[in-house]
């Protein structure tokens, strides 16, 4: 055990006392304490670095092999429908799929349902692709095609014509003079749709609009609050989910464990799960000195 | 009445010694991160660093709210605001009016955007002309006229919706629940001789479809409001709470999860990218 | 004339597009309705934020409570207009995506935009903690069973759930936490979520049909 953990461990396990003794004598413990304590359980860990290791639920794995099992140049497009307040949980998952497709040599076709997307697709491109694959040449392995107003829409339009919707790419190149839209005009010409998002539009409406209609596979990357909700449709309408932090730390410990060229890569999701793990387990004590002290005031009223 | 002086002043007196404080943390924190930027130039360290303690500073006034509500957090509150409604309507004009309007509307627009002129289209016109429309609702007298376009709009959703959500959430998902009862059956000797509860093991895989099929079928029931929940019915009803209790809970873990990961994300910034402790 | 004419324009879109579903040849018509909806409801981002603009304006013409603070909307409303609908400081210039790398929009998305929106939601961590300490309470069967499964799933979405049952032998191991945690997402949750699905998808056709034979007509809002 790390000297990080051993400290975070004492610091918890004091903080948890001290609000179990407070509760139990019946005091109000004042809100801005709990928010102090689960602040400094979370500074805390990041700081001391502690981490665990991860492995693939099967609903990661069928993520995970669906884009490997798709033959060598395959067509995915990627769509970035998502805001800053969602980054921390599905930024790691953009990353991973783009690493992904690409280390397989798909064909990547990026877009967005929502504006904030657009900026947050700039940083993945700038700070993952770019340096990561500086061989991938734009217009030939991949595409930006930003974003578009109109949410279910757009993908209605795209579904039966790209270039109805994208005249041209986020740079304003015609989409006829980039040689991936030779032999792509339409959502039903793409392999794999992968959804990475977590409000609406979102992977809903990708499984509504396009997988379903269109039978495309879809495979979603979404906010860890949206993920329960979309369980119905695995694995028939979804073929594997990404379900917030976690999945995304399962995705990254299956790319690392994979292939050897990421074996040293950042890996936030996994860096996150230390801190995450030590917040779960004081929200689990809060849980339970909360209902302690419940039980005890209706025992006294009892009385 | 002097008390009450004095009361008045001491607060105003708090808030200058907390702004200077603020400012003066601030000011160190920029000119520490101008001094030790990575960038090519000197004014790009500058401004890197300015930027950068400005988010930490926008980030910190946010928090400022869980002690209690300040100027501060109303500052960032409000800004925040403005800022992300100009940043769509910005990305909407690019995106829409000069992506897909002025290619079919003008060549002379479509030079001055340098976007590719494609053909005259009067129907771009109307739907233009339909926005147009909508803008209309910020004028009291003339607000009528924007339920035209608001009819497009919601005619729109509601022909699309109609028939995705028959097709995607009702008949696909009651489709989807027809599965084996008896997961790969290969007879009863087969199956009590591999008997165990292991997780992929062929009692857990049914049960499971078991859960799925009578859940379904109970929590259904639970939301029919038609019959009065007594008997078998009723028995089904209670069943049909307990799964969704089930399902609410395990919504609520995600919900923690969720939240958590995104203070995670936040501290991250203050401490790698501002405070660069990590 | 008010009411009949947006009743049947809604009517007749909404028909169209429910009949298209089943047409193959009507597919063009829903391509361009689709596109037709998209310019109208870029629109809408302009009725925002000229309705933001009129509300600040207001509340500081009237001097009302915290009318300074508009003003703050309205120097970030104004700024980012103008440095988005001119693109400056775009390294292309006029002809470059507004979120180019380096352009000064991007870059006030970036230590504006994200911080605030991303902090702003990461608030709500501290409240569901404060929540849970608070309102989470056994108190019924109901409450206990939604408790169980709460605690299930934040302890096996984290190694905590594996650490703790890794002695569990194999032929047992659904009783390990984290793949009780699956079990329960794959199952109950599944059947759960899936009712609930039911219900929405019904209670949208039903709606959708009230909106497009016209006896749905909320959206209209009075004539006064």
């Amino acid at each position: 055990m790390s000297v990080g953990l051993i400290t975070s461990v004492v610091f918890i396990g004091g903080g948890v006392l001290w609000i179990l003794v407070q509760s139990v004598k019946g005091r109000d413990v004042d809100r801005r304490w709990i928010f102090l304590f689960i602040g400094s359980t979370v500074a805390l860990a990041l700081l001391f670095h502690i981490r665990f290791g991860e492995k693939a639920t099967p609903i990661v794995k069928a993520a995970f092999n669906q884009i490997e099992n798709l033959p060598e140049g395959a067509s995915v497009l990627i769509a970035f429908d998502y805001d800053p307040a969602m980054e921390p949980e599905v930024g790691p998952m953009a990353d991973c799929f783009i690493r992904h497709t690409l280390a397989r040599k798909h064909k990547l076709f990026l877009m967005t349902l929502w504006a904030t997307g657009q900026a947050l697709m700039t940083n993945t491109v700038e700070d993952v692709l770019k340096p990561e694959f500086p061989e991938a040449e734009y217009g030939t392995d991949y595409v930006n095609l930003g974003y578009k107003v109109g949410g279910f829409g757009v993908i209605n339009v795209v579904l039966s014509d790209f270039r109805a919707m994208y005249p041209t790419d986020a740079h304003g190149t015609l989409l006829d003079s980039l040689p991936m839209f030779n032999k792509v005009r339409s959502l039903r010409d793409i392999d794999l749709i992968i959804s990475i998002g977590g409000g609406t539009p979102g992977v809903k409406e990708w499984v509504l609009f396009a997988g379903n209609r269109g039978n495309i596979p879809i495979v979603g990357g979404t906010a860890a609050v949206v993920a329960p909700l979309l369980y119905p449709y695995y694995p028939r309408q979804l073929v594997g989910l990404l379900g917030g932090t976690k999945g995304a730390a399962e995705y990254e410990s299956e790319l690392t464990g994979n292939y050897d060229r990421f074996k040293d890569m950042d890996t936030p999701a996994l860096r996150m799960m230390g801190p995450q793990t030590m917040a779960h387990v004081v929200v689990m004590a809060f849980i339970i000195i909360g209902n302690i002290a419940y039980f005890r005031s209706r025992k006294r009223e009892g009385k | 009445m002097a008390t009450g002086n004095g009361n008045r002043k001491s607060p105003s007196n708090a808030v200058k010694i907390i702004l200077v404080i603020v400012a003066v943390v601030f000011l160190i924190s920029w000119i520490s991160k101008a001094t030790t930027g990575m960038a090519d130039s000197t004014w790009l360290n500058i401004r890197d660093g300015f930027l950068i303690t400005f988010a930490a500073f926008l980030t910190l006034s946010i928090f400022s709210f869980l002690y209690n509500d300040n100027p501060f957090y109303k500052f960032a509150e409000h800004l925040y605001v403005g800022v992300s409604a100009a940043y769509w309507m910005c990305l909407g004009f690019w995106s829409i009016i000069v992506g897909n309007f002025v290619p079919h509307a003008s060549k002379t627009l479509s030079t001055f955007f340098k976007v590719p002129f494609q053909e005259y289209s009067w129907f771009y016109y109307v739907a233009f002309a339909f926005g147009v429309i909508l803008l209309m609702r910020l004028l009291p007298k003339a607000g009528w006229i924007a339920r035209w376009p608001l009819a497009v709009i919601i005619g729109t959703t509601a022909g699309f919706n109609l028939s995705r959500y028959l097709h995607s959430d009702f008949m696909s998902q009651v489709g989807n629940t027809f599965q084996p009862l008896f997961v790969d059956w290969q007879g009863a000797g087969h199956f009590f001789s591999n008997l165990s509860l292991a997780a992929d093991g062929q009692l857990v895989m049914s049960a499971g479809n078991w859960i799925v099929v009578v859940g379904v079928l109970c929590g259904l029931v639970y939301f029919f409001f038609s019959k009065e929940h007594k008997g078998m019915f009723g028995a089904a009803s209670r069943l049909g709470i307990w799964i969704l209790m089930i399902t609410f809970g395990a919504s609520f873990g995600y919900t923690v999860m969720g939240r958590i990961s995104l203070l995670v994300g936040r501290i991250t910034f203050l401490f790698d990218d501002w405070l660069s402790i990590l | 004339m008010k009411r009949q004419i947006p009743m049947m324009i809604l009517s007749t879109i909404g028909t169209i597009f429910v009949l298209a579903y089943f047409s193959p040849g009507l597919e063009e018509l829903e391509k361009g309705g689709s596109i037709f909806f998209d310019v109208v409801a870029c629109f809408a981002f302009f009725l925002g934020g000229s309705n933001l603009v009129r509300v600040h304006i207001q509340k500081i013409a009237r001097h009302n409570p915290g009318w300074g603070y508009s003003i703050v909307t309205l120097f970030g409303f104004g700024l980012m207009l103008f440095i988005g609908l001119f693109k400056l400081g775009n390294p292309l210039g006029i002809a470059g995506a507004p979120t180019e790398p380096g352009s000064w929009f991007q870059i006030i998305f970036q230590y504006c935009v994200a911080p605030l929106s991303a902090t702003m939601y990461s608030l709500l961590a501290f409240f569901v903690a404060s929540a849970s300490y608070r309102a989470f309470r056994a108190k019924n069967t109901e409450a206990t069973i939604l408790l169980v499964a709460a605690f299930i799933i934040l302890l096996g979405r984290t190694q905590l759930g594996l650490v703790m049952t890794s002695w569990v032998p194999d032929w047992l191991s659904i009783a390990q936490i984290p793949n009780l945690a699956v079990f329960i997402m794959t199952s109950p949750n599944l059947a759960g979520q899936r009712a609930i699905m039911i219900g929405i998808a019904l209670g949208v056709v039903s709606m959708s049909l009230r909106l497009i034979l016209g006896i749905e007509r909320s959206y209209l809002g009075s004539d006064s």
